[in-house]
């Protein structure tokens, strides 16, 4: 990563735990996860708190559309490694690796329910664009979406628009295929905690 | 509506990086998290990370490290920009969906 502090500035203690993190998967310890181990008490333990509440708290979209909807966030933004991470997670989450990249290569034309298409499409213009109106909205909830489930989708916005900037700012080395699996079944396992 | 654990849990976030302690000042930190009032170098890194992160390369940290930035201030500063930003996305939206559904003084920031 482009700060040393964030490669090498971790106690005796976090150092032993990446290492057993590594025997036991057999993979390298994402950057992902080692920026949040570093200086916890100002970063990492707050956003992993946030970032679990919206992408496994109670929700009525399910843990499948929630991390599309991260990768799908991050594709706007162009951030690699949440791409690759989210879409991994995404693909194991539904079983289906044909409709997430589907939605990556065209929302429009992909095979979702019209309400998650109506807040993919939301998500992409806020993130892009910075604003959305209450007209937008307006479309996004006659689609059957329910305002609950909105600010629900906000919220993954939110937790991806803050992850992948600081993926991209501070250079996430990208995995191999097979970590990125990995890391997927990890994150549907135990979450973001 | 009460706010939800959701928006709760991002604004104690939120207000760890802005009003905890911190190797940066706490004004610096506001700076980076609004994105204004921010001089060179570091107004050109931390405006990358707000707008276009992809473009953020190793020669913008040199910069802000040649100007006299620790690794940990700019630690600390990168995270508040992409926190602002993200806060600016979410704040947005719930507006929007307030008024949408005629309830315009819920979502706002506090």
């Amino acid at each position: 990563m482009r700060l040393d502090v964030l490669n090498h500035g971790y106690s005796r203690g976090y150092k032993l735990l990446f290492a057993v993190i590594q025997m036991v998967s057999r993979q390298p310890l994402p950057d992902a996860a080692k920026l949040v181990f570093y200086r916890p008490g100002f970063y990492g333990t707050r956003a992993k708190k946030f970032t679990h509440e919206a992408m496994r708290g109670p929700s009525a979209w399910s843990v499948a559309d929630r991390e599309l909807m991260a990768a799908y966030v991050s594709q706007v933004n162009g951030s690699a490694f949440c791409i690759a991470a989210h879409s991994a997670t995404a693909r194991q989450a539904y079983q289906d690796g044909p409709k997430v990249a589907a939605v990556l290569a065209d929302l429009e034309s992909a095979p979702v329910e019209e309400g998650l298409r109506a807040t993919l499409r939301m998500l992409g213009q806020l993130t892009r664009e910075g604003k959305v109106g209450a007209e937008d909205m307006r479309r996004v909830l006659s689609a059957g979406v329910s305002r609950e489930q909105v600010e629900d989708a906000l919220a993954v916005c939110a937790a991806f628009n803050t992850t992948g900037r600081l993926g991209d700012a501070f250079a996430f080395e990208l995995l191999s295929p097979e970590a990125f699996e990995a890391g997927a079944k990890y994150l549907l396992k135990r979450g973001y905690r | 509506m009460a706010e939800d654990k959701k928006r709760a849990a991002y604004r104690a976030l939120e207000d760890r990086i802005l009003n905890g302690e911190g190797k940066a000042s706490p004004a610096q930190r506001d700076r980076a998290f609004n994105n204004v009032g921010l001089s060179p170098p570091l107004d050109g890194l931390l405006d990358k990370v707000a707008t276009r992160p992809t473009q953020v390369t190793n020669a913008d940290f040199a910069a802000a490290r040649a100007a006299g930035f620790s690794e940990d201030e700019l630690f600390e500063l990168v995270v508040c920009a992409a926190v602002g930003q993200s806060a600016r996305l979410y704040d947005a939206g719930l507006a929007a969906l307030a008024g949408a559904v005629g309830d315009e003084g819920d979502g706002h920031a506090p």
